[in-house]
C-alpha cells in the first residue's frame, strides 16, 4: 500500500481533489456512455419488437394493406 | 484474409460475432481497468517530484491513446466507405465517432487537471495540448456534418473526407513533443524501447490501456449493433432474429 491510512489515500497529500475529480469524471463519462449506449440498444429493439407485433396482428389484412392501389368500397348512398 | 473482408461486407454477419465477444470483451475489460486503476491509485509509489498527482496518469494516457487511436480506425474506415462503399464501415464511423469525443474531452481534462498542481495551469498553448484540441473539434465536426446532411451515403461519404482530411493531425500530435519545445512532456512509453518509469508504474498503466481498450470494444460493437439495427430494420433477418427474442 501506498498510503498509511484511507484518509491519507483520500487526501493524497493535498492533490486529493485534482486526482478524485479527474477518476469521478472519468467513472461517470465512461459508465455513463456504456449504460445509454445499453438503454438504446433496448429502446431500438424494443421499437422493431413492437413495430413487428403490430404488423404480425394485422397479418390477416397484412398482404392487402401492402398493395398500396388497394381500393376500398364504400357503399354510399345516392340519395 | 480475403473471405473475411468479404464476410466484413454483411451486417448479419458482425452482428453475430458482435454479440459474441461482446461479454468477452466487458468482462476482461473491466478486470483490466480495475486492476490498473487500483494498483495505480493505491499501490504504486508516489513520483518523487509530483507527488500523488501523477495518478492521473492512469485516466489521461489511456484516455489519449484511444482518443487517438479511434480517430486512426475512423480514417482506415474512412477509405473503406470511399474505395469499396462498405456499409459496415459508415456503421463504425457513426458508432464510435461521439466515443472518441468523449475520450478526447476527457484526457483534455484530466491533462489540464494534472497541469494545475504540475506546472502551475490548467492550459497552455503548446504543440501537444493544442493538436489534441484540434482533435476534439474534429470529431465534434464529423458528429455534426453527420447529422447535418440526410442522405445516409452522402453523409457517410463526407464524414469520410473530412475524417481523412484530420488525420493529419495524428501524427502532429505524436511527434508534437519531439518536433517542438512543449511544456507537455516525451513519451514514456515506447513500442522499442523500455519505458523511463519504474515497473510499478508502467505495469498498472499498460493493464489501464488494455482494459480501457476491451471496454471500447464493447461500447463499439454496442454502438454498431444499434445502429446496423436501424438501418437493417426492414429486412427478413432482423424481424427474424428480434422475434426469435434475439440480442
Amino acid at each position: 500500500m501506498a498510503f498509511d491510512s484511507f484518509s491519507a489515500f483520500l487526501a493524497m497529500e493535498g492533490h486529493g481533489p485534482y486526482v478524485w475529480t479527474c477518476y469521478a469524471v472519468f467513472v461517470v463519462l465512461v459508465a455513463g456512455m456504456m449504460i445509454w449506449s445499453a438503454r438504446r440498444n433496448r429502446a431500438v429493439i424494443e421499437g422493431c419488437k413492437r413495430r413487428f407485433e403490430q404488423q404480425q396482428g394485422t397479418s390477416g389484412q397484412d398482404v392487402r394493406q401492402k398493395a398500396s392501389a388497394t381500393f376500398t368500397r364504400v357503399e354510399v348512398s345516392q340519395d | 484474409m480475403w473471405q473475411f473482408f468479404h464476410k466484413l461486407g454483411s451486417p448479419k454477419w458482425f452482428y453475430g460475432i458482435a454479440t459474441r465477444f461482446m461479454p468477452w470483451l466487458l468482462v476482461a475489460g473491466l478486470m483490466l481497468l480495475l486492476a490498473g486503476l487500483v494498483w495505480g491509485l493505491a499501490f504504486a509509489p508516489k513520483d518523487y517530484l509530483q507527488g500523488n498527482s501523477y495518478r492521473i496518469i492512469f485516466i489521461h494516457v489511456p484516455t489519449a491513446f484511444l482518443a487517438q487511436s479511434m480517430y486512426i480506425m475512423m480514417a482506415a474506415a474512412g477509405v473503406v466507405t470511399l474505395v469499396w462503399r462498405m456499409k459496415l464501415a459508415d456503421v463504425f464511423v457513426k458508432a464510435v465517432a461521439p466515443v472518441g469525443l468523449v475520450f478526447t474531452f476527457l484526457s483534455l481534462f484530466t491533462g489540464a487537471v494534472w497541469g494545475k498542481p504540475t506546472w502551475g495551469t490548467w492550459w497552455i498553448w503548446d504543440a501537444r495540448l493544442t493538436s489534441m484540441l484540434i482533435l476534439l473539434f474534429l470529431y465534434g465536426g464529423a458528429i455534426a456534418l453527420d447529422r447535418a446532411i440526410n442522405d445516409e451515403k452522402s453523409a457517410a461519404r463526407a464524414v469520410a473526407v473530412l475524417v481523412l482530411v484530420g488525420v493529419v493531425n495524428i501524427p502532429i500530435i505524436k511527434y508534437s513533443v519531439e518536433w517542438w519545445n512543449t511544456l507537455h512532456q516525451p513519451a514514456t512509453l515506447k513500442l522499442t524501447e523500455k519505458p523511463s518509469m519504474p515497473t510499478e508504474m508502467w505495469v498498472p498503466l499498460l493493464l489501464s490501456i488494455l482494459g480501457l481498450y476491451l471496454l471500447f470494444g464493447w461500447l463499439a460493437c454496442l454502438r454498431m449493433k444499434t445502429e446496423i439495427l436501424v438501418r437493417e430494420q426492414r429486412t427478413r433477418w432482423v424481424k427474424d432474429m428480434i422475434m426469435a427474442g434475439g440480442r
